[in-house]
C-alpha cells in the first residue's frame, strides 16, 4: 500500500522568546518562543534543508518528482520545486509543481503525491512556511518558521495511508493579498465557531468512518491549531483522550503555518511503533483528514535529524531588534558601500550544477578535486582531463576564517570561511548559524543552502558553511 | 631565464604628489602635479618623452585617454596598464622593456588614482558579470585569513600576534611622520593601535592601510644614456611579476601563512639581480603593507626573515628605520596612503630618493640596493611584483 516512505524536518536554530517581543514593545511577557529563519533563509532554503534531511540515505536519482508547498513562496512567478530537484540531483524528467496559498497546502500536496505514489512513483513533498504578522499583533507572537518533507511511494513504506477525507470551503479566516507581507486575521469568535470548530471535525469523523476505526484504535491524533491548545477541544469532541493528542510544538517553535501539522506528524512518526495508527487533520480553506498506519519498515529508515533533532538540539536566542532587522521591518541605514550587483543569469545557467548540486570536477591525471569545476588542473595543469565530482554531503574542516565587518549584511559581521573537504578540494564561502566564539581552525563543518542576497529583484542562492551539530 | 633587465635601463627622474584625501584635486590635477614634480626636479621636458605607460586601477574611464587628454601628449603612444595593486609597477615594468628593446630612448611610467570621490568607504572593486556565488570579501577580510592561520601554525596567541601587528603599524606611522608627502604624518601610539575597532577579525582599523588619492611617475632610459639626463641615475636590477593560478583557493596544500606569488616573484627578481642573500644584500625594502599581517608574511615570502620567524624580527626592531633592514621607510601603504595604481611607483619613488641620498629625516645610511614589492588580489590568488633597483652598476 502507498504511503510515506521517509520524512525530514528543518527548524531554524534561532529562537525569539515571546517575552522578548512583548517586553521590547513595553508590555508584559507571554510564554513560549518562535523559531526564526535567519536573514539568509526563506521558504526555499528551509525546504531544501528538509528535503535533504528526508532524502538521507536514499537514492534521489530514483525520485520521480517534487512538490513544494506553503503560503510564502519567495516568488510570485517562478517555481521553487525545480530548485529542490536540482539540489537533490533528481532526473531532468521529474515532475515539479508548487502548491501554494493555503495553510492546508502541505496535506493537499501530500495527497497529490499519494495519487502518483499509488501508480508506483516516488514523489517528494516539501512544505515550508515563514509567515509574518504585523508588529504588535498576536500573529507576530505566534508565527514561527520551519519546513517538513515527506517522500511518498509504494515500496518501503513506513506509514501506509489507509484512508483520507477532504473538504473545501471558500472561507476567510486568515488571508494575505499578494501585495502584502502580513497575514490578516478575522475576529476569532466567528471563525473558531464557524470554520476551525467545524471542518476538522467533519473530515475527521468521515475519515474514521471510512477506515472503520474509532478514536481508541489510534495511537495519536495530530490536529492543526492556531495556538498551542486550540486543538484539544476538537480532539475531545472526536473522542480522543488527552494522552492521544499530539503537541503542535507552537510554544516551542511557533505556529509554522502549513508546516505546522506536517512537523507535528513527523514528531509523532519519530517515536511511533509498527502498527500504530495516526489520524492527521489539517485546516485551511477547508480540511484534510488522513489515516496512517506505521509499518515495520520504520525500523529500517536511515538516520536523519527529523524534527526531534531540531527541537532537542541547540538553539540560539535572538533579540527582538535582530528580528526586526532580519525581516527589514525598520527603515535601515544603508552601508557606505557600493550597491549590490545582480547576478548574470546566463552565467548562472551555465553553472547550475555547481550552484545547486555542488558539482565540481576531478583531474583524471592527478586526481585533484576542484570546486568550482575547472577545465585546467590547478595541480598538474592538464587541460580538459576532468571528470565530474560531487562535493555534496562531504564533510569539511575549517582552514582559516575572518569576520568581515565591511561586507553588507543584515547580521554583521559576516563570517567567511576557507574549508577543506574530506577527500580533497577547497571552498571559500560564508558561514552561517555560528556562535561568535565557535569558529576555530579545524572545526568540523557542513554546508547549508542559503540566500546570499538579492539585487535588483534577483536572489542568489548558494551554499554556506555551518558548524556540524549532529545529535 | 634567457636574459635579464639588470643594468640595462635606469630611472632618470621621478615625481610624486602628496598622497591623501585630496578633496582639492581631480585625477587630472594629480597627473599634472606628479608630472610637474618630475620635470621640475629632473629638468627633463615632457615633450622629450616618446611613449607613456599609464597605470590606473579604477579611476576615470578605461583606456589611455584620461592621461593623454590631461597632458595633451600630441598623438604619442600611451598604454593603460591595470594589474590590481601591482598596476604602477607593471606600468614601470613595461616601460623598462620598451626602452630596453631600443624602440624608444626615453619613456614615462605613471600611476594615478582618484578614489575618494566615490562616496564609499574602503576600496571599491568592479564586479564582473557572474553568477555571484563566488565570495567577494572586503579587502581587509581577504587578508585577515592570514592571521588565524599564521597564529595557529606558529603557535602564537592571537593577542601576541596582534601586538606584533601593532608594532608594524606603529613603525610605519613613525616613518610616515617624517614624510611630507604622506597621507598620515603623525605617530600613533601602540595603545591607540591596539584599541582601534575591528574591521575584519582579527584586523582592526589600525591594521589597515588608508585608501588615498595620488600619482607618481618615473622617467626611464637606457643605462648608456642615463648620465645625459641625470648625474645620479638609479639602475634597474630586476622587475618580476608573478600571477597566481588559484592554487591556494583550490588546493589543500596551501595553508594561508604565505602568499605564493610574492615568493615566486621574489625568487625571479633575486635571480635576475644576482642576489643570493637578500637579508644581507638589500639596504631597504618597500613592501605591500595593505594590512599589518600582510607585511609580516611579506618578510618571510621575500626571504628577508626565516619562515615563521618574521614576528621575531618585528620584536627586535630589525625592520625599523635604525634597524638592520628598514622596511617602508616612507611610511608604506599604511601611512603614505594607498592610491592603488600609483602605489608601486610611489615605492620606487622612495627607493629613488633613498638611493640618491634625498630622503631627508628618514635617510638611510649609505644604501646600495632597494626592493619594492606589490601584492594585488588576496592571499590565495594574487598578482605580486618585486623590483630591485640600485645606485651602482654591477
Amino acid at each position: 500500500m502507498a504511503g510515506i516512505v521517509a520524512f525530514g524536518g528543518y527548524i531554524p536554530w534561532s529562537r525569539l522568546e515571546r517575552k522578548a517581543i512583548k517586553e521590547a514593545q513595553g508590555e508584559s511577557g507571554l510564554p513560549g518562543a518562535k523559531a526564526v529563519a535567519n536573514f539568509d533563509e526563506d521558504t526555499l532554503t528551509m525546504a531544501v534543508a528538509a528535503a535533504l534531511d528526508c532524502a538521507s540515505g536514499l537514492d534521489t536519482s530514483r525520485f520521480d518528482g517534487v512538490y513544494f508547498a506553503g503560503t510564502t513562496s519567495p516568488f510570485g512567478e517562478k517555481l521553487v520545486a525545480p530548485t529542490l530537484a536540482g539540489v537533490l540531483d533528481m532526473p531532468a524528467n521529474c515532475r515539479t509543481m508548487d502548491i501554494l496559498g493555503s495553510l492546508r497546502a502541505g496535506s493537499s500536496a501530500l495527497l497529490a503525491a499519494l495519487d502518483a505514489a499509488r501508480q508506483g512513483q516516488q514523489m517528494l513533498v516539501a512544505v515550508s512556511d515563514s509567515r509574518m504578522g504585523r508588529v504588535g499583533g498576536l500573529n507576530e507572537l505566534l508565527f514561527g518558521d520551519g519546513a517538513a518533507a515527506f517522500l511518498l511511494g509504494n515500496e518501503n513504506v513506513i506509514a501506509e495511508i489507509l484512508d483520507y477525507e477532504s473538504m473545501s470551503v471558500d472561507f476567510y479566516d486568515n488571508w494575505r493579498l499578494a501585495e502584502s507581507r502580513f497575514v490578516e486575521t478575522w475576529e476569532e469568535r466567528f471563525w473558531y465557531s464557524q470554520g476551525y470548530g467545524r471542518f476538522p471535525l467533519e473530515v475527521g469523523k468521515k475519515a474514521m468512518q471510512k477506515a472503520g476505526l474509532k478514536a481508541e484504535d489510534f495511537a495519536k491524533v495530530v490536529i492543526y491549531g492556531m495556538k498551542a491548545k486550540d486543538h484539544l477541544s476538537l480532539a475531545a469532541k472526536l473522542g480522543f483522550r488527552p494522552e492521544q493528542v499530539a503537541d503542535n510544538l507552537i510554544d516551542v517553535i511557533g505556529n509554522t503555518g502549513s508546516a505546522c501539522g506536517p512537523l507535528a506528524l513527523i514528531r509523532v512518526l519519530e517515536t511511533a511503533k509498527p502498527g500504530d495508527k495516526v489520524l492527521w487533520i489539517t485546516y485551511g480553506d477547508g480540511s484534510d483528514a488522513i489515516v496512517l498506519q506505521v509499518t515495520e519498515a520504520i525500523h529500517d529508515l536511515p538516520p536523519r535529524r527529523g524534527v526531534g533533532g531540531y527541537v532537542e538540539g541547540p538553539v540560539h536566542p535572538i533579540t527582538y531588534g535582530k528580528y526586526l532587522r532580519w525581516r527589514n521591518l525598520l527603515p535601515w541605514e544603508a552601508p557606505r558601500r557600493p550597491p549590490l550587483v545582480r547576478p548574470s543569469l546566463p552565467d548562472r545557467t551555465r553553472n547550475l550544477g555547481k550552484i545547486l548540486a555542488l558539482r565540481g570536477s576531478r583531474c583524471r591525471v592527478c586526481k585533484t578535486p576542484h570546486f568550482p569545476p575547472q577545465r585546467v588542473c590547478v595541480h598538474c595543469q592538464a587541460i580538459d582531463q576532468m571528470e565530474e565530482y560531487s562535493f555534496k554531503g562531504r564533510g569539511a574542516r575549517l582552514v582559516t576564517y575572518t569576520l568581515d565587518g565591511l561586507a553588507f549584511s543584515p547580521d554583521p559581521p559576516v563570517a567567511l570561511t576557507v574549508i577543506d573537504f574530506e577527500g580533497g578540494g577547497r571552498l571559500v564561502c560564508q558561514a552561517t548559524d555560528y556562535e561568535a566564539d565557535e569558529l576555530s581552525i579545524g572545526l568540523e563543518l557542513d554546508l547549508t543552502f542559503r540566500r546570499l542576497f538579492a539585487a535588483e529583484g534577483l536572489p542568489v542562492y548558494f551554499w554556506k558553511t555551518i558548524p556540524r551539530r549532529r545529535l | 631565464m634567457a636574459g635579464s633587465i639588470k643594468d640595462k635601463v635606469a630611472i632618470v627622474g621621478m615625481g610624486c604628489t602628496r598622497f591623501g584625501e585630496r578633496w582639492d584635486a581631480g585625477l587630472d590635477d594629480l597627473i599634472v602635479e606628479a608630472v610637474s614634480d618630475c620635470t621640475a626636479t629632473s629638468g627633463i621636458e615632457i615633450k622629450d618623452v616618446e611613449a607613456f605607460w599609464f597605470g590606473s586601477f579604477t579611476s576615470s574611464t578605461t583606456g589611455a585617454l584620461p592621461f593623454s587628454l590631461t597632458m595633451k601628449t600630441f598623438f604619442k603612444p600611451v598604454t593603460r596598464v591595470e594589474n590590481m595593486c601591482a598596476t604602477g609597477t607593471d606600468a614601470f615594468r613595461n616601460a623598462c622593456y620598451a626602452v630596453a628593446s631600443g624602440a624608444y630612448d626615453l619613456v614615462m611610467a605613471i600611476g594615478a588614482e582618484k578614489l575618494k570621490d566615490s562616496g564609499y568607504s574602503g576600496l571599491e572593486t568592479p564586479m564582473p558579470h557572474a553568477d555571484r556565488t563566488t565570495l567577494e570579501p572586503s579587502a581587509p577580510a581577504r587578508f585577515a585569513f592570514l592571521a588565524p592561520a599564521y597564529a595557529h601554525k606558529y603557535q602564537l596567541s592571537m593577542d601576541h600576534l596582534k601586538t606584533v601587528m601593532a608594532r608594524i603599524a606603529w613603525k610605519n606611522h613613525h616613518n610616515g611622520a617624517l614624510n611630507p608627502k604622506a597621507q598620515y604624518q603623525q605617530e600613533v601610539s601602540m595603545e591607540t593601535i591596539r584599541k582601534s575597532p575591528m574591521v575584519a577579525y582579527p584586523l582592526s582599523i589600525m591594521d589597515s592601510s588608508g585608501v588615498a588619492d595620488g600619482a607618481t611617475c618615473a622617467l626611464i632610459c637606457r643605462v648608456e644614456d642615463a648620465h645625459k639626463y641625470n648625474k645620479n641615475p638609479v639602475y634597474v636590477k630586476a622587475v618580476a611579476i608573478a600571477a597566481g593560478s588559484g592554487f591556494g583557493e583550490r588546493h589543500q596544500d596551501y595553508d594561508y601563512t604565505t602568499v605564493l606569488e610574492t615568493h615566486f616573484a621574489a625568487q625571479a627578481a633575486y635571480q635576475e639581480a644576482g642576489i643570493r642573500n637578500p637579508r644581507e644584500a638589500i639596504s631597504l625594502a618597500e613592501v605591500h603593507d595593505c594590512f599589518t599581517i600582510t607585511e609580516l608574511v611579506n618578510y618571510e615570502d621575500l626571504m628577508l626573515s626565516p619562515r615563521g620567524k618574521g614576528w621575531r624580527d618585528v620584536e627586535s626592531g630589525f625592520y625599523e628605520l635604525g634597524g638592520g633592514l628598514p622596511v617602508n621607510p616612507d611610511g608604506g601603504l599604511k601611512s603614505f596612503g594607498h592610491p592603488v595604481g600609483a602605489t608601486g611607483l610611489r615605492m620606487l619613488y622612495e627607493a629613488y630618493l633613498q638611493l640618491r641620498g634625498e630622503a631627508g629625516k628618514r635617510q638611510i645610511n649609505n644604501p646600495r640596493l632597494a626592493l619594492t614589492h606589490n601584492l594585488g588580489g588576496q592571499p590565495s590568488y594574487a598578482v605580486a611584483s618585486v623590483c630591485i633597483v640600485g645606485n651602482q652598476r654591477g
